[in-house]
């Protein structure tokens, strides 16, 4: 790898690349994302070297290993794929692998590690027809399951930095603006502002310091697709925010990126020094007249910070508190510098756009709302994972055909989308089309693409409660509104999860939500009461329940619950009374005990404990 | 507990000499002793030039810092919307009542520290715990019963009893 000087050579080097990298060769990928890594992908993927490697067996086999980023079904982890033929292998161990090294030498398939659609029984073998997979439509995740995200010449082989030289080569700024602006692409940050037209109004900007930004610092709970990104294809990223950057007229930029994420932190960094290396980044960028380097900022753990005036403050060295907009970052963003900030996945869909065309990009998605989402699809749900579709797919599409469904026979309740921000949707609107439209109009908001399932076993005003906690903790205190209101709010349903409702709490509850939302400085607390009002809009007999009757029908607030045994079921086995970390349970070897409820506080370990059935809430 | 006072002031004259921000001094020194000293705090706004109550403001505003030291193990229970679902308060509640600590606590041995955290982007396994860096998916009360055991049973303490 050396400095390359025009796009010349680097079409050459691509050319040069892709021989070695013939797509049908053969190739053992296991995926390396965070949550394969949780179950122990790392060991799989060092088993398969080892065994490749030592040849321990009768076989010799001209398969490479590749550890590549997140594949997105995290379900079924640790994920191992065999190429070209896509064979698939779910919850690999190390133990597994010698047994699949010896099955593609023979050409056999291990059958136990195949994936088993939940739903039909059938056993599938190709990655491609796992109905988690055969129903998206991955155009920002395709190479993922593909890549070694740590090689640059990896990403080259297949098609990346292809854009940048078209831009270096043929486009002017302008061109490039209007390129984007006919995608129809909109900010996947949350707020899906037209991404084109910001670069626009940044590049209009008097000055000659401007900077962009990319936005990791993902804060929404529940969501993980930046994360995804940024660890299986950094630098498509990176190739976005060049573009971008060339764009707007900008020659310094910087990625906010989350702490919690050390893998992505740390694909990022090497992304970015092989660029540098490779003349990619830095001064005249593959010998053209543009220069431009990007640093990386470390976020310390604050949901706010994601907040575009919030996040700026943050890399300024300050708290990040967020500041009344106008004027918007365009204006006057990072050090009173023009400042164009976008999302992880913005950026990345930016090369795609310049590689493929506008026409094609805007021919997905819907009439208002083009191109894919991604959604990490968490909670009660079989299919755990990202997904990428169309925009304009419909919510049964996305929780049935590609989650799989409620696991345990259990039935929907309602989907949390956008996160804390977000609203919650019931049953009766699945066939809506997921677009930001539709969405808004039922009081949702498509947000950074979280979608968190809850089933009937989940209590909605907990679920409320629990969004609200979030918020509440997160608010930075800058505003009244927000820091009280929320607080307000907080405490209220606290009180009605504690079987402590007054009748009035439902209309305060509406009241100082409205009043919060129109109200607050920033977008954290103009969407806060979002979680409450839409739980309110659709459950509200749930409230009731809590308030009047003082009954949690899903049978999960503490306050309204009590734990007892069921006589004709409890062998007496002691299990549960040994355990009980209150005392609370009486009773002797074979005799039914009992549980004292002023003892109990609720934990449920008995039930979770118990092999007889023999523990019951009311 | 003594506090390297010299070792402190060099990893802020390194940030200075870097023109490195106060928060990047900070985080330095959070993560070389997982909590920033008074002295740390005193030490960065003199040398950095910012006023203490600035350094205060942002010691305490960020999630990542701490002003008390923490525990020689630490729990952390995610309670991301997702791990929250999957019943992470259940499994949270149960390590409260078994370290006889709130979340955001250490003990006075200094011992145990508990923690919550929100979404580690592991949701899939969720719930998780991570024990001193190391994750745990798909916990519940019985499982990270087993798992404080063994920790227990290290240090020779049995919490049981
Ligand atoms: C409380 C709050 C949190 C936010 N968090 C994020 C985030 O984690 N990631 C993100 O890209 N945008 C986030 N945003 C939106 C940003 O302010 C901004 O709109 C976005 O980064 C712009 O990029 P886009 O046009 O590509 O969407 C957040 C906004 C608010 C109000
Ligand atoms: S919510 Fe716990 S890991 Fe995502």
């Amino acid at each position: 790898m050396s400095n390359i000087n025009s796009s010349v050579e680097l079409n050459a080097w691509r050319a040069e690349l892709i021989k070695s990298y013939a797509p049908d060769r053969p190739l053992i990928t296991v995926c390396g994302g965070t949550g394969c890594r949780v179950y122990g992908s790392e060991k799989v993927f060092n088993a398969f070297q080892e065994v490749i490697s030592n040849q321990g067996l009768s076989v010799s086999l001209a398969y490479n290993v590749k550890e590549t980023g997140c594949h997105g079904f995290c379900e079924k982890g640790p994920l191992v794929v065999i190429r070209p033929q896509g064979t698939m292998y779910t919850h690999v161990k190390v133990g597994d692998v010698p047994e699949i090294v010896t099955a593609i030498a023979e050409g056999k398939i291990v059958e136990r590690l195949l994936y088993i659609d939940p739903q039909t029984d059938e056993v599938i073998q190709n990655e491609d027809i796992v109905p988690f997979y055969k129903n998206q439509q991955r155009v920002i995740l395709d190479l993922n399951g593909l890549l070694d995200p740590l090689r640059i010449d990896e990403y080259i082989a297949l098609g990346g930095y292809s854009a940048l030289t078209k831009v270096l080569q043929s486009m002017s700024p302008e061109q490039v603006i209007t390129e984007i602006k006919a995608s129809g692409l909109r900010g996947r940050g949350g707020a899906g502002f037209p991404t084109g037209l910001k670069w626009e109004l940044c590049r209009n900007q008097p000055g000659d310091i401007k900077y962009v930004i990319c936005n990791a610092d993902e804060g929404d709970p529940g969501a993980y697709m930046d994360r995804s990104i940024m660890e299986g294809n950094p630098h498509r990223v990176l190739e976005g925010m060049i573009i971008g950057a060339y764009a707007i007229g900008a020659h310094q930029g910087y990625v906010y990126i989350r702490n919690e994420y050390p893998l992505a932190v740390k694909h990022l960094i090497h992304a970015i020094s092989q660029a540098e290396e490779c003349g990619l980044l830095g001064e005249n960028i593959l010998g053209s007249e543009y220069d431009f380097r990007v640093q990386i900022k470390l976020g310390s753990g604050a949901f706010v910070c994601g907040e575009e005036t919030a996040l700026i403050a943050s890399i300024e060295g300050h708290v990040g508190e967020p500041r009344p907009r106008p004027p918007y970052p365009s204006e006057s963003g990072l050090w009173g510098n023009p400042t164009n900030i976008n999302n992880v996945k913005s950026w990345a869909s930016v090369p795609i756009i310049i590689d493929k065309g506008s026409d094609w990009y805007s021919s997905i998605g819907t009439e208002t709302s083009k191109g894919t989402m991604i959604f990490s699809i968490v909670g009660n749900i079989n299919n755990t994972g990202l997904a990428e579709v169309p925009i304009g797919i419909s919510l049964h599409e996305l929780i049935y055909d590609i989650g799989g469904g409620i696991p345990n026979n259990k039935a929907f309740k309602a989907a949390q989308i956008g996160g804390p921000s977000g609203g919650c949707i019931p049953a009766e609107h699945l066939d809506v089309p997921i677009d930001y439209k539709s969405l808004t109009s039922l009081g949702a908001i498509m947000g950074s693409g979280g979608l968190v399932i809850a089933d009937e076993d989940t209590c909605m005003v907990d679920f409320a409660r629990y969004f609200m906690k979030f918020t509440q903790e997160e608010s930075c205190g800058k505003c009244v509104p927000c820091r009280i209101g929320t607080k307000a709010m907080l405490e209220t349903l606290e009180r009605i999860c504690a079987g402590e409702g007054q009748s009035d709490d439902v209309e305060y509850l509406i009241e100082v939500g409205q009043a919060i939302k129109l109200s607050s400085l920033c977008g954290l607390g103009q969407t806060a009461p979002n979680p409450v009002l839409s739980t309110l809009q659709y459950f509200r007999d749930e409230y009731e329940a809590h308030i009047l009757e003082k009954t949690c029908p899903a049978k999960v607030c503490k306050g309204l619950i009590t734990y007892a045994i069921v006589a004709e079921n409890c062998p007496g086995c002691m299990v549960c009374l040994r355990n009980c970390p209150s005392g609370a349970i009486t009773g002797a070897k074979q005799e039914v005990h009992v549980i004292d409820p002023e003892l109990c506080n609720r934990c449920g370990l008995c039930m979770s404990l118990c092999k007889f059935d023999a523990i019951m809430v009311t | 507990m003594q506090i390297p006072i010299v070792e402190i002031y060099e990893i802020i004259n390194k940030e200075a000499r870097k023109g490195g921000s106060l928060i990047s001094a900070l985080e330095e020194i959070q993560t070389r002793y997982r909590y920033l000293p008074r002295e740390a705090l005193i030490l960065a706004s003199e040398r950095l030039d910012v006023p203490l109550s600035q350094a205060y403001a942002v010691a305490t505003f960020y999630n990542a810092f701490s002003l008390k030291p923490k525990g020689k193990h630490c729990f952390q229970v995610c309670v991301g919307t997702a791990c929250h679902v999957r019943g992470s308060p259940q499994v949270l509640d149960h390590i409260e009542t078994k370290l006889g600590l709130k979340a955001g606590e250490t003990s006075h041995d200094h011992m145990f520290s508990l923690e919550t955290v929100n979404c580690l982007g592991a949701c899939a396994l969720g719930p998780i715990i991570v024990t001193n860096g190391e994750y745990s998916g798909q916990m519940n009360a019985k499982k990270s019963d087993t798992l404080l055991r063994r920790i227990f049973r290290a240090e020779g303490l049995d919490k049981n009893e």
